[in-house]
């Protein structure tokens, strides 16, 4: 078990590192990966937008951006960042109320914050922001937490979800919500509380449908049974099931795949992605693309069991299956195993916004991996 | 450690759920991939008709009368456009309607999954469609009937629908033998609809025949040009005109007046489709007088030279007076077609049984259709003569209460010119002469022919038919017309039969003008002139070697 844990934990020690990695605060597999996984998203896109060329300059601008934050963030030392928490956490939630009042509405949801020069979302802002400011709250208590901290930690999940969820934006508020239930979870709750919680919210569920819109009612029902309306809502599940189906063992080959290519699959640059991919690299190429993400978050894991206090460890966990959950999310709705929400899959769809959040979340594990303070034994 | 405990079941759920997505991946992949490849291809590949080419018609000589050219017509799924589609701007700019129309007339059928915007469209206008690569249309390759001689074949031709049916004429009579078979091909297409690879042919179209036709397509001009200036200058009522090959009775021309344009029949008046050579009967009047003769000479009790009484130019049959122009006196058998003798011809018709008139006018093939195979054709009226009473058979004889068709009355003549050997008319090119069946003997068509040909001659009715270089012969009529079965309306019929050269006539022309109402309504004045210079020009262009070069000389001189 000793054996194991300490095998575990020196994986990737950063021994034989040259200076230039130490000093550019990188985690070297985590950089390998991230830069394999952005190169197959870029030729993916290549091949599902049509082979336009524009369209992959365009997103290789922002996986240039994305890069860069990641490498800006990685400098600042976990201390800092800690510090920053509540402040970030209070802007995030501030920016969701301006939104709230005086926000655009793109495609039926009101999410955008328009800053004259420059749009964006401030839920991706909370993305990071949630689960430091819970990591920075729970971190100083006593672990695991008491109910009274668990309460607290229980309405600061609350507010920034219930103001996304009111956008309505369903895909983020799932996010960002497991986001922090995993600093909670992370920290250390009894089992007798997990299963006692489970049972409300199963209990909760009939009346959040209740609350839902008609649109998000739709999916639900529609992803219960596609077949049902296979014209219209039901339409996407169903051509991203043929598109990936069809592709059988070996695929049907790079740039030859019918379903994205005839314009059968919808979205298939964006948020079906996957879907393309699996048409035209079959079931090698999509366990490939699974292995490569479980590689990822693998290192994720092994960089928050490394860290070093309470804030950094619990950030990482939470930070990590949170990108965990996005992949999740994405390829079961891809792949019709859950209702389709929204979310893009993480660093192979073609859009700018969640692609740097994301990336400055792993600017965050680089930086709470290479700023630990070395204990020469 | 207060939470290191947490790290075995993360990373069981970990794998647990990456199982889970790795699982369904296998069974889409492999488990359901025949379904869904099957459902693939259902979505992509799509069979399609390949309109057939329909056969072309050309005349005697091989020049095209009816070809089909290629054009596209745009379909398009007023669903999927509807629900795909917000600015239809550029597809009304491109169909040079106004959005708003554009916009109603998909709404109206907007359950439709299929409807055509725009049938027939130049190939070159469709592409401007096809360019704007909108969900939901598409072009289908189709052909267009296309007649390049519009007007002047348009009656004996007819035309198609837009679905490429025959729907008039030979058109219609050989629709059979002219439309292809549609084909069947698969193609990939793509979710707009849009063709991306051809598959090939599940099931080869087959283009239709080709039809040659008897027409000579410069007869067929100068008969067009012949009438339609008559009709203009006598401002007729209509017009037919129909020329026949006297041996093998191939019909050579065929025209109406009024006519139309097969090519743009959108300001058409319905009785403008009518092939009146055909369809439209009318009482011959004069023109029939030739076989009331044949049928007395055939009878045995009277000759060539025999000598009838027709002073003093009017006789009753019973309460009725038939009437000449003028008091011929007592003349012979040619002098009564030169003349005209209605007198004459009724106390031929009077001295032979009434059997011995109608036979000879059924043998001739009147009161028969005439075997064109053309829709609507009339077979005429003869009566029965065991009903004809003395004054009907009076009538008869010179033409009134039988009604004939100009080509009826072509195919009759046509008999008279080639040696009493009556023969089916033919639209189609024929390779060698039919046989005909002979209706009257060898002696007896000579000794008509004789007297025909004295008509054009001075002194006769139609000398306006003659044809300088050749010999032709031919009978006049002219027609009181009856209006709801009431003579002397001041309406007449301006007709002319006649064949050309007279002797072995080479063709048989029949020329009818309806209500000339501009002062002249003599056969001889009106229709005669038609005769002689469609004769004229036809005789020229067949290369017939003139026969009469006195005349010529006469004119030259």
């Amino acid at each position: 078990m000793e054996l194991k844990e300490n095998a575990f934990q020196r994986w990737g020690e950063q021994r034989h590192q040259s200076w230039l990695v130490r000093r550019m605060h990188l985690d070297v597999p985590l950089t390998l990966a991230l830069i394999a996984l952005s190169m197959t998203g870029l030729a993916m896109l290549y091949s599902a937008g049509n082979q336009d060329l524009d369209l992959v300059y365009r997103q290789i601008l922002r996986v240039g951006l994305a890069f860069s934050a990641m490498l800006v963030i990685a400098q600042i030392p976990p201390d800092q960042l800690k510090r920053w928490s509540p402040w970030l956490a209070g802007l995030g939630i501030a920016l969701l109320i301006a939104v709230e009042v005086a926000g655009d509405v793109g495609k039926g949801a009101q999410r955008w914050l328009d800053l004259g020069f420059f749009r964006f979302q401030p839920s991706e802002i909370m993305k990071l922001a949630l689960p430091m400011l819970l990591a920075w709250y729970l971190a100083d208590r006593k672990l695991p937490p008491s109910l009274k901290h668990l309460a607290a930690s229980a309405l600061l999940i609350a507010i920034p979800v219930t103001l996304i969820v009111k956008q309505p934006d369903l895909g983020t508020s799932i996010l960002i919500a497991s986001s922090g239930v995993f600093v909670i979870f992370l920290a250390g709750i009894s089992w007798r509380l997990i299963i006692f919680l489970s049972t409300v919210f199963a209990a909760c569920l009939p009346l959040a449908w209740l609350n839902m819109h008609d649109y998000q009612k739709t999916r639900v029902l529609t992803f219960l049974n596609p077949e049902s309306d296979p014209l219209n809502s039901g339409y996407h599940i169903i051509q991203s099931k043929i598109a990936i189906g069809s592709g059988g063992f070996y695929g049907k080959g790079f740039l030859q795949g019918t379903q994205s290519h005839l314009e059968f699959l919808p979205e298939r640059s964006t948020d079906f992605i996957f879907a393309a991919f699996a048409e035209e690299l079959g079931l090698i190429g999509g366990l490939l693309l699974l292995a490569l993400y479980l590689f990822i978050v693998t290192r994720g894991l092994v960089i928050a069991t490394q860290a070093q206090d309470s804030y950094t460890r619990l950030l990482a966990g939470s930070l990590t299956l949170t990108f965990f959950v996005y992949v999740f999310v994405n390829i079961g709705m891809v792949s019709g195993l859950l209702p389709v929400v929204g979310l893009p899959l993480p660093l192979m769809s073609y859009g700018g916004t969640s692609m740097v959040t994301i990336m400055a979340a792993f600017g965050v594990l680089m930086s709470i991996h290479t700023h630990r303070k070395m204990i020469r034994n | 450690m207060p939470y290191s405990w947490r790290r075995y079941p993360v990373m069981f759920a970990l794998f647990a759920v990456m199982a889970v997505l790795g699982w369904r991946a296998v069974d889409l992949h492999v488990f359901e991939r025949e379904f869904l490849q099957a459902q693939a291809d259902a979505r992509h590949v799509r069979t399609v008709p390949i309109s057939a080419h329909r056969g072309i018609i050309s005349d005697r000589r091989g020049r095209p009368l009816a070809v089909s050219t290629p054009v596209d017509s745009i379909v398009v799924n007023p669903r999927q456009l509807l629900a795909e589609v917000d600015d239809f701007a550029p597809l009304a700019a491109a169909l040079e309607i106004k959005p708003k129309r554009l916009r109603k007339l998909l709404q109206k059928n907007g359950e439709r999954e299929f409807f055509y915007l725009r049938r027939h469209v130049n190939p070159a206008d469709a592409q401007k469609v096809a360019d704007l690569n909108m969900p939901g249309v598409d072009l289908q390759r189709e052909y267009k009937r296309y007649y390049p001689d519009a007007e002047v074949a348009a009656h004996v031709l007819g035309f198609t629908d837009i679905d490429d049916v025959g729907q008039e004429g030979l058109e219609r009579a050989y629709d059979d033998w002219l439309k292809g078979r549609a084909g069947k091909k698969r193609v990939l297409k793509d979710r707009y609809g849009r063709v991306i690879e051809d598959l090939g042919y599940i099931d080869e179209p087959q283009a239709g025949n080709n039809l040659q036709l008897s027409i000579d397509r410069r007869l067929q001009y100068l008969a067009y040009r012949e009438l339609k200036r008559a009709v203009k200058k006598h401002k007729a009522r209509s017009g037919s005109v129909v020329v026949l090959d006297a041996r093998t009775g191939e019909v050579l021309a065929m025209v109406n007046q009024p006519a139309f344009n097969p090519n743009d029949r959108s300001s058409m008046r319905g009785d403008w489709y009518r092939n009146r050579a055909v369809t439209d009967v009318f009482e011959p009047g004069s023109t029939l007088k030739p076989f009331t003769v044949a049928a007395a000479l055939e009878s045995g009790l009277f000759e060539v030279e025999s000598q009838i009484d027709t002073t003093p130019g009017y006789w009753r049959v019973g309460s009725n007076t038939i009437r000449d122009t003028i008091n011929y006196g007592i003349i012979d058998l040619p002098t009564l077609i030169q003349k005209s003798s209605n007198v004459g011809a009724s106390k031929l018709a009077l001295a032979m049984s009434a059997e011995q008139l109608w036979s000879t006018l059924d043998a001739f093939g009147f009161g028969e259709v005439s075997g064109s195979g053309l829709q609507g054709e009339s077979s005429g009226i003869l009566g029965e003569p065991w009903r004809w009473r003395d004054i009907e058979r009076a009538t008869i004889a010179f033409g009134y209460g039988v009604a004939v068709t100009p080509l009826q009355l072509a195919r009759a003549y046509s008999a008279l010119a080639d040696d009493g050997i009556l023969k089916q008319v033919s639209f189609l090119k024929l390779d060698e002469a039919p046989i005909g069946k002979r209706v009257l003997a060898s002696e007896t068509v000579s000794d008509v022919q004789d007297m025909l040909a004295k008509v054009v001659l001075a002194g006769g009715t139609g000398t306006l038919a003659a044809v300088p270089g050749y010999q032709v012969s031919g009978k006049t009529g002219t027609v009181k017309k009856a209006v709801n079965g009431v003579y002397g309306s001041g309406s007449y019929l301006s007709v002319f039969a006649g064949m050309a050269p007279a002797k072995n006539p080479r063709l048989v022309t029949v020329v009818l003008i309806e209500e000339p109402r501009g002062g002249e309504y003599y056969g001889g004045k009106v229709a005669a002139p038609v005769f002689s210079a469609v004769s004229e020009g036809a005789l020229r262009l067949l290369g017939v070697v003139p026969d009469n070069i006195t005349t010529v000389a006469e004119v030259d001189g």
